[in-house]
C-alpha cells in the first residue's frame, strides 16, 4: 500500500500511509485507539475505499471497490469476534463459498470434510470437521476461522487481535501456526495491543499515530519503550488539561471484595469513595467489561461480596443493581443501552417509568397511569443540560450521531438519580468533540458526589479523568494506582504492559 | 459467543458519526396515520357507488361494528403481544373453548359460575402459553401454535362436535345479545375495551415498558424491565381477550361451539398490522388496530352489497390489506 489518505467528512484518518508487507514475512501493525488502523486495513478489505494512494498485490495495481474484491485478489482476514456460523459443521464453516459441487448442483460435502480435514491437519489442529460450531470452544473458533482463511488459499492474511480470548497455552500454539505459515510463504498482518507477543512473533513493526506512518523497523531494532513513546506521542486534548483530578479520602462508598463470575472476573477487590472516578485500565479480554456486567447484574455472580454504604447487596439482574443506585453505560450502546426506535424522550424516562407513576396510583405499579407532564419536565431538563444535539426530546434516536446517543444512555441514568455510574467505553465510536464534553461531564457529575467507574482502553481518557486507576488483567486486579503517581500516557501504558 | 468487541472495533474509525442528520421539526411519521387515511378513502368510495344499496344506512353501519366487535376485542390484546415481540396464534381456538366451556357451566351451575368457566379458560391458556414461553423460552409462535390445535381438539371432543345451546337469558343480554337503547352490547363491549386498551398501552408504566421490551429486549433488560414479567403479562391479556370474545360468541349466536372464532387469529393480526402495529414489536396503537378491524369488516359488507361471493371477497380483502401493510411499511 503507498500514499495511502482517506477522511471521512471532514475529518482526516489517513495521511499517505506506506505499508509494504513481504511473502514469509509477520508484520505487526501497532497504534493506539483512532490512530487509523482499522480503517488501513478496511481499505486493504475493499470495505472502504481509499481517497489517495494505490495498493499493490504481488506488484500488480489493484482496485478493490468491494470485500469480494479482496478476497478474490487473495487477502483473508481473521476477525477478532469470527465470522462463523454455529449452526453449521466445522467442514461446511471452513470451505463456505468455496463449496464444491457433486454431480454438478449438489453440495459435496464429504470432499468438504476431507478439505477441512486436510487443512486443520496442516496446522495441526485436533477438531472433528463434523463437529457443530457450537459445540466448541473459544479458542477452537479461532483455529477454525484461521482454517477457514486458509481455505481460501489467500497469500495474505490479516490478523485483528487474534489472541484476545486465548489463554496463554492456546496463545502458544496459535505462534507456532503463525510460524508455520510464515514459512509456507505467506505474507500476515498482524494487529495487537499487548506488545509482548508482538516482539514474540513479528519481524517488522509499523507504527500509525494519528493517521500517519510513525516508523517502520525491524522488531530486531527496536526496544518497547521506545515503541510506547512512538504510539502515544499524542498531546492531550487542550480542553482536558485543565480538569486536574484529584484524590478524595472520604470513606468508602462501594467496596467490593473477592468478586468472582465466570470466567473473566476471578477475584476482584476495590474500594470507590464518594466524589471519586475510577479508572479501570486493562488489554482486551483482561475481564474490564466482565466486571461491568457482573456489578450490574448482567452476568451470574459466583462469590465475592459488593458492599454498598454497608450494606451488602444482592445483585441477580439489573433491575437489583438500578434499585441499589449501581447503574451501567454498556459497551454496545446501539443493542444495549437505547430502544432505536423510540423518542430520546421514551428512552431517558426508560429506567424511571414506575417513580414517574401519578402519587394516587402508586400502590397500582406499574399498571399506574405515567404522568407525562413531569416525565416531559425530566426529558426536557436532561435534554438541555447534556445538550443533546440533533432535534427535539420527540426524535427517534436512531437518528442521532454516535455521541448524543451515548449522552441519551447517560441522561436515562441520571434520571434515576444513582450513586455509582459505570461506564464501559463510553467514548467508542464518538467524535473529538463530544469525547471531551463527555469526559468534562464525568468530572462534572464526580463533582457532584457522584462516583464513577469508568472502564476505557484510551490512557489518555482515563488520565483525563480518573482520580484512581485500576489496571486489570486475567481477571483480576494487577495494580491500583493514585492518578498523581502516573507522570505520562507512557507510563501507564508501560503498567499496561506489565501487567500483561 | 459474545459479540461487542466486534462491534466496538467496527465502529472505530467508523464514518456513520458524521453527517448526522439534523432535524429542526418534531419528528413526524405520517406512516402511523395510513390507516386512518385508507379507511376513509375506502368508506367514500363505498359511501358514493353504493348509496342505492344501503350503504350508509344507520342500521347497516351499526352492524359492522357489530359483526367486527369480537375480532376487535382480539386485536386490542393482540396489539399488546405484538407489540412486545411476540405472537398469539391460539385466540381463535381459545375463545372457541371458552364458548362451549361457557355453555356448558351456565347450563350446569348457572350465571355466576358460567361466566367465571369463561374467563378461566382464558387464564388457563394465557397462564400455560406465557409460562411456556418465559420459563421454558419457547418461541411464542410455537407454543401458541401448539395451544391452538389443543383448545380447539378439547373443545370438539367435550361437546362431540356439537353446538351447546345457552338458554341463560342474563347471560345473552349482556354477552352481546342484548343491546342499550338502540346500541347493541357488542358496540358497548368494543368501545369499553379498546378505550380501556388505549390507555393502558398509551399512558401507564406497563405498557411503555410492553413497548420497549418489543423495541430492544435486551436494552430494556440493561433498563430494569422485567421483560419475562413483560412477555407473561400480554400473553395472560390475550388469553383473556380470546375468552372475553369467546363469551359474546355464545351470547350472540345463543350457543358454544368449538368453531366459534375460528381463524380469528389471521383476522386479530391483520387488524393489528393494519393498524400501525410493527410486525417487529416496539410499537403499536389500539385504536389503529379497532380501526384495522373495522376495515376489515367495512371491505366485506360493502363487497356483498356490491353482489360479490364469498370467495371474491377473500380475494379482495386480501389484495386490499397487502396494499394498506405495503404502504405503511418503513422504507
Amino acid at each position: 500500500m503507498r500514499g495511502i489518505s482517506k477522511s471521512f467528512g471532514r475529518t482526516r484518518v489517513l495521511t499517505d500511509v506506506d505499508l509494504a508487507v513481504e511473502h514469509g514475512e509477520v508484520h505487526a501493525l501497532l497504534g493506539g485507539n483512532g490512530a487509523g488502523k482499522s480503517t488501513l486495513m478496511k481499505i486493504l478489505q475493499g470495505v472502504h475505499q481509499a481517497d489517495a494512494g494505490e495498493i499493490l498485490v504481488e506488484g500488480e495495481h489493484v482496485h478493490f471497490t468491494s470485500p469480494r474484491d479482496a478476497r478474490d485478489r487473495g487477502i483473508a482476514m481473521i476477525f477478532q469476534e469470527f465470522s462463523l456460523i454455529p449452526t453449521l459443521s466445522v467442514a461446511q464453516n471452513v470451505v463456505l463459498r468455496h463449496e464444491q459441487k457433486a454431480a454438478g448442483i449438489l453440495l459435496d460435502d464429504r470432499e468438504a470434510r476431507v478439505r477441512a480435514h486436510r487443512i486443520l491437519d496442516e496446522i495441526g489442529v485436533d477438531i472433528d470437521p463434523r463437529s457443530r460450531m457450537s459445540d466448541l470452544s473459544t479458542a477452537q473458533w479461532q483455529l477454525v476461522e484461521i482454517a477457514k482463511a486458509l481455505a481460501q488459499e489467500a497469500p495474505v492474511l490479516i490478523m485483528d487481535e487474534p489472541t484476545a480470548s486465548l489463554t496463554r497455552t492456546e496463545t502458544a500454539s496459535l505462534f507456532r501456526i503463525v510460524a508455520q505459515l510464515k514459512n509456507k510463504g505467506l505474507a500476515i498482518v498482524y494487529i495487537s495491543h499487548r506488545l509482548e507477543e508482538v516482539f514474540e512473533i513479528a519481524d517488522r513493526i509499523t507504527v500509525l499515530r494519528d493517521g500517519r506512518v510513525v516508523q517502520t523497523s525491524p522488531t530486531t531494532g527496536i526496544r518497547m519503550d521506545e515503541l510506547i513513546a512512538q504510539m502515544v506521542g499524542r498531546e492531550i486534548e487542550h480542553e482536558l488539561q485543565d480538569l486536574r483530578p484529584r484524590r478524595r479520602d472520604g470513606e468508602p462508598l462501594l467496596e467490593v471484595r473477592d468478586l468472582h463470575a465466570g470466567e473473566k472476573v476471578r477475584g476482584i477487590s476495590f474500594t470507590l469513595a464518594a466524589g471519586e472516578v475510577l479508572g479501570v485500565a486493562g488489554l482486551m479480554g483482561s475481564g474490564r467489561t466482565e466486571l461491568a456486567r457482573a456489578l450490574f447484574g448482567v452476568d451470574r455472580i459466583d462469590s465475592g461480596e459488593i458492599v454498598l454504604h454497608g450494606r451488602t447487596l444482592r445483585i441477580k439482574r439489573p433491575r437489583d443493581a438500578i434499585d441499589a443506585g449501581i447503574v451501567l453505560v454498556p459497551e454496545d450502546r446501539r443493542q444495549q443501552g437505547l430502544v432505536l426506535d423510540h423518542t430520546i424522550k421514551s428512552n431517558i424516562l426508560l429506567p424511571s417509568l414506575r417513580r414517574l407513576v401519578h402519587g394516587l396510583a402508586r400502590p397500582l405499579g406499574l399498571g399506574g397511569l405515567v404522568d407525562d407532564e413531569r416525565g416531559e419536565k425530566v426529558a426536557t431538563e436532561l435534554f438541555a443540560r447534556l445538550e443533546i444535539k440533533g432535534g427535539t426530546t420527540r426524535t427517534p434516536v436512531r437518528l442521532l450521531s454516535g455521541g448524543n446517543q451515548q449522552k441519551v444512555v447517560v441522561a436515562k441514568w441520571l434520571a434515576t438519580d444513582p450513586e455509582v455510574l459505570i461506564l464501559d467505553e463510553p467514548t467508542a465510536g464518538v467524535d473529538i468533540g463530544t469525547k471531551t464534553e463527555l469526559i468534562t461531564m464525568i468530572r462534572e457529575l464526580a463533582g457532584r458526589g457522584k462516583s464513577i467507574i469508568l472502564i476505557s482502553s484510551e490512557s489518555l481518557e482515563l488520565l483525563a479523568a480518573a482520580d484512581r486507576i485500576l489496571v486489570l488483567r486475567d481477571g483480576v486486579v494487577r495494580r491500583d494506582v493514585d492518578r498523581v503517581e502516573i507522570a505520562s500516557e507512557a507510563a501507564l501504558e508501560e503498567m499496561l504492559q506489565e501487567a500483561a | 459467543m459474545s459479540t461487542p468487541t466486534q462491534a466496538r472495533a467496527e465502529r472505530e474509525d467508523s464514518p456513520a458519526q458524521f453527517g448526522a442528520p439534523v432535524r429542526f421539526l418534531p419528528y413526524f411519521d405520517w406512516r402511523q396515520y395510513v390507516i386512518y387515511i385508507v379507511f376513509a378513502v375506502i368508506f367514500a368510495v363505498f359511501a358514493v357507488t353504493l348509496s342505492k344499496d344501503g350503504f350508509l344506512n344507520h342500521q347497516n353501519l351499526l352492524q359492522i361494528v357489530e359483526q367486527t366487535a369480537m375480532v376487535s376485542v382480539e386485536a386490542t390484546a393482540m396489539t399488546f403481544v405484538i407489540a412486545a415481540a411476540e405472537i398469539d396464534l391460539s385466540i381463535g381456538s381459545v375463545a372457541g373453548l371458552a364458548s362451549v366451556v361457557t355453555a356448558l357451566a351456565l347450563g350446569k351451575f348457572g350465571l355466576g359460575l358460567g361466566i367465571l368457566a369463561g374467563i378461566g379458560v382464558g387464564v388457563g391458556a394465557g397462564v400455560v402459553n406465557g409460562g411456556l414461553v418465559t420459563v421454558l423460552r419457547i418461541p411464542s409462535f410455537l407454543v401458541t401454535l401448539g395451544m391452538l390445535g389443543v383448545a380447539e381438539g378439547v373443545a370438539r371432543w367435550v361437546t362431540n362436535e356439537s353446538a351447546e345451546p345457552v338458554t341463560n337469558g342474563s347471560f345473552i343480554q349482556v354477552f352481546g345479545g342484548g343491546s342499550i337503547g338502540t346500541v347493541s352490547g357488542l358496540v358497548v363491549w368494543t368501545l369499553v375495551v379498546v378505550a380501556a386498551g388505549a390507555v393502558v398501552l398509551r399512558k401507564t408504566a406497563f405498557g411503555r415498558q410492553v413497548f420497549a421490551t418489543g423495541g430492544n429486549r435486551i436494552a430494556a433488560e440493561y433498563s430494569g424491565v422485567s421483560t419475562q414479567r413483560i412477555k407473561f403479562a400480554v400473553l395472560l391479556l390475550s388469553g383473556l381477550a380470546a375468552a372475553l370474545a369467546g363469551m359474546l360468541y355464545a351470547g350472540r349466536l345463543q350457543s358454544g361451539r368449538f368453531d366459534w372464532g375460528s381463524g380469528d387469529e389471521l383476522s386479530a393480526i391483520a387488524a393489528t398490522i393494519l393498524g400501525g402495529t410493527s410486525l417487529f414489536g416496539g410499537g403499536g396503537s389500539v385504536v389503529g388496530a379497532l380501526f384495522g378491524s373495522l376495515m376489515i369488516g367495512l371491505i366485506n359488507n360493502g363487497l356483498i352489497l356490491a353482489g360479490f361471493g364469498v370467495s371474491q371477497q377473500e380475494v379482495i380483502q386480501g389484495v386490499i390489506i397487502i396494499f394498506a401493510v405495503a404502504l405503511g411499511r418503513r422504507k
